[in-house]
C-alpha cells in the first residue's frame, strides 16, 4: 500500500541572467535553506536528497551529486542525481516523492538548478551532430516549425503567442523571485525581434541562473511546515523518441499519455473545471495554446480561444502561469520544479500577489527535450 | 562577513573547455552514409510497417524492430514545416536570415532537418517542393554536409494531407 506524501517546504532564489553574488553550491544552498525554514526542519532532520539538472553542458558541470553533496547536507546521507534534459525539475520532484511514497524515507529534500550564466545554453543545444550540417539553432530553431505547423494546421490568428507573452510577463511582476520583471504592452511584444520566425524575443524565455527546491514527507510529518501541505493525488511522467515516423510534434502522444495518467489518479474527467489553476511548461508563447490542447484543457484546434478569450488569465476560469511561468524565469533544470512548486504554494495559500483565491486543486507540468520527456503532478489542499 | 564584501568577491573566471571525440556511425548508418558520395540517399525501411527512416539509425524506435531494407529515395521531396533563423549564435555556419526547414524526402516517413536556399524567404512555404544541391564532385564525402542546401524546383505543391502525419 502506497503511502500519502505531502509537500510541507517550498524554497527558490530569486532568478536573474546572473547571480555572481553566489557559486554554484551557494545557488543550491539559497534554495534548499529557504525550503527547510518553510518546512521547520534543519538539514539533520532530512533522510536523503534527490537533484536535478539539465544537460552537463549548460556549465560544463559534470556529476552535480557529487559536487554539490556537501553543499545540501547530504554526507553520510544517499544523494542521487536526475535528468530528463527540460523536464527535469518536475521528474526530480517525482523520483523524490516516489521514495516517500514507496517508504523507502520519511523525509526527502528536492533540488533542481541550472546556473546558466556559467556556460551558453544556445551553444549548447546548437552543437554540430556528427555527419550532418550545423543548422540546429537553440531550442527556439528547433521548437519553431512546429509552432508554424500549428498555427497553420488550425487556421490560428497570428496574435496568439503575443496575448500570451503579455500575460505572462505581467504576471512576473507579480512575483519577486521572477527574473523578468518588465511591464509590457502588445505592441511591445509585436514589435520586438522576430528571432525564429514565427517566435519573437518577447514571445521567448530568457536563460537564466536560479534553483527551486522543496521538502516532501509522509503524512507523519505533514504538518510541521509553516503552512498547511500540499498532498500529491496524482503524478506521472512519459517518454517518446525523438526520431519517430509519423510522430505529430505539434500535439504529442506522450504528453497526452501522461496527462490522462495524472488526471486517472486524482479523480479528474473535467481537467477545466475541476483545476482551480495550472502552473505548465511554457518556454514560448505559443506552446500555451499547443498544451491547453494537449493537456486536455480544450479540445485539439481549440486551446487558442481560451487564450484569446482571457480564460488563462489571473482573474479567468482557468488561471495559467500564474508566477509568470518559463516566459519570465528560465535556469531550465529549475524550470519544471518550479511549475511543480508554484501550484504546490497555490494550494498551500502561499503564492502571495499571484495567488489564485480558493485554489485548493493545481497542476503542475514540465516537459523536455524535443517534446520528448512529460512529468506531470496533481496536488490539493486535503489528503487523498 | 561585512557588510558590502560582495564587490571583493571573486564573481568568476574564464576556463576555456574544449572537447575532440571519435564516434562511430554505427552499422546501419554507415551503409546510408557509404552512398552519398554517389550522391544517392538510401533509406531503411521496417520489415513489418513498411516505414522508411532516413537518415537510417538502424531500427524502428516504436518497437526496437531493425530496418533491413535498403530503399532508393532520390534527392527530392517537400518542405512539411520550417521557421526563418534570424538570430546568430556561436558556432553559426550560414548567414542571417536563413530558412531551416523539415524536409521529407519522396518516399520516406520521417524528415530531417534542411536548409533551404536559392528562394525568397518570404516566398518558402509548406508543401513546397524542393530538391537537393550537391557539393562540387571532388567535394563529395560520406557526410549530409554533401548536399549544400535544397531550393525549390517550381513544381505544384503537395497536398497537405499526403504530409501531415510526416512533421
Amino acid at each position: 500500500m502506497a503511502n500519502n506524501v505531502a509537500i510541507v517546504g517550498i524554497g527558490q532564489t530569486k532568478h536573474n541572467t546572473q547571480r555572481e553574488d553566489l557559486s554554484m553550491p551557494g545557488l543550491v544552498r539559497e534554495a534548499a535553506k529557504r525550503a527547510l525554514e518553510d518546512a521547520q526542519m534543519t538539514w539533520a532532520d532530512i533522510d536523503a536528497i534527490v537533484i536535478g539538472k539539465a544537460p552537463d553542458t549548460f556549465e560544463g558541470l559534470m556529476m552535480p551529486e557529487l559536487f554539490l553533496a556537501d553543499a545540501l547536507g547530504a554526507p553520510g546521507k544517499p544523494i542521487l542525481r536526475v535528468h530528463t534534459a527540460g523536464s527535469v525539475g518536475g521528474s526530480t520532484a517525482i523520483v523524490a516523492a516516489n521514495l516517500v511514497k514507496a517508504g523507502v524515507h520519511e523525509r526527502v529534500l528536492t533540488v533542481a538548478f541550472e546556473k546558466q550564466s556559467e556556460s551558453n545554453a544556445m551553444w549548447a543545444l546548437a552543437m554540430k551532430i556528427p555527419f550532418a550540417p550545423p543548422l540546429v539553432a537553440g531550442a527556439g530553431g528547433y521548437f519553431a516549425p512546429y509552432v508554424r505547423a500549428y498555427i497553420e494546421r488550425h487556421h490560428v490568428p497570428g496574435d496568439i503567442g503575443i496575448r500570451v507573452a503579455v500575460k505572462d510577463t505581467n504576471n512576473g511582476l507579480l512575483n519577486p523571485y521572477a527574473h523578468k520583471q518588465m511591464k509590457v504592452t502588445y505592441e511591445d511584444v509585436r514589435d520586438s525581434m522576430m528571432l525564429w520566425d514565427p517566435i519573437r524575443f518577447l514571445e521567448s524565455c530568457p536563460s537564466s541562473d536560479g534553483a527551486c527546491a522543496m521538502v516532501l514527507t509522509s503524512e507523519s510529518h505533514a504538518e510541521s511546515g509553516q503552512a498547511r501541505p500540499a498532498w500529491i493525488h496524482g503524478m506521472s511522467w512519459r517518454s517518446e523518441p525523438t526520431m519517430l515516423a509519423r510522430q505529430d510534434k505539434v500535439n504529442p502522444v506522450a504528453g497526452q499519455e501522461c496527462a490522462k495518467d495524472v488526471y486517472a489518479q486524482a479523480g479528474i474527467t473535467d481537467p477545466r473545471k475541476e483545476i482551480d489553476c495550472a502552473e505548465v511548461y511554457v518556454p514560448f508563447s505559443w506552446f500555451e495554446p499547443k498544451w491547453l490542447e494537449n493537456l486536455f484543457f480544450a479540445p485539439e484546434g481549440e486551446g487558442w480561444k481560451l487564450t484569446e478569450e482571457g480564460a488563462t488569465a489571473l482573474d479567468g476560469d482557468i488561471p495559467w502561469n500564474m508566477s509568470g511561468g518559463v516566459i519570465c524565469t528560465n535556469p531550465i533544470g529549475a524550470s519544471g520544479m518550479l511549475r511543480f512548486a508554484e501550484a504546490a504554494m497555490q494550494v498551500r495559500g502561499q503564492a502571495g500577489e499571484h495567488q489564485v483565491d480558493g485554489a485548493s486543486t493545481a497542476l503542475g507540468h514540465a516537459y523536455g527535450g524535443g517534446s520528448q520527456f512529460f512529468a506531470m503532478w496533481v496536488v490539493r489542499d486535503s489528503k487523498p | 562577513m561585512s557588510e558590502g564584501a560582495t564587490e571583493d568577491l571573486v564573481t568568476g573566471i574564464v576556463v576555456p573547455v574544449s572537447i575532440q571525440y571519435d564516434y562511430t556511425a554505427g552499422e546501419a548508418a554507415s551503409r546510408f552514409l557509404a552512398h552519398i558520395p554517389e550522391k544517392r540517399l538510401v533509406g531503411q525501411r521496417h520489415g513489418d510497417t513498411g516505414l522508411v527512416y532516413v537518415p537510417p539509425r538502424g531500427s524502428d524506435p516504436a518497437d526496437g524492430e531493425p530496418t533491413e531494407q535498403d530503399v532508393e529515395l532520390g534527392d527530392k521531396g517537400i518542405i512539411t514545416t520550417f521557421c526563418v533563423v534570424n538570430v546568430p549564435f556561436a558556432g553559426q555556419a550560414v548567414e542571417c536570415p536563413y530558412v531551416c526547414a523539415q524536409v521529407l524526402l519522396d518516399g520516406a516517413d520521417i524528415p530531417f532537418q534542411a536548409l533551404i536556399q536559392e528562394a525568397d524567404v518570404e516566398a518558402i512555404h509548406a508543401g513546397m517542393r524542393i530538391e537537393a544541391v550537391w557539393v562540387d564532385d571532388d567535394d563529395l564525402a560520406p557526410t549530409l554536409e554533401s548536399i549544400r542546401y535544397f531550393r525549390p524546383t517550381g513544381e505544384p505543391d503537395a497536398d497537405p494531407a499526403s504530409y501531415k502525419d510526416h512533421m
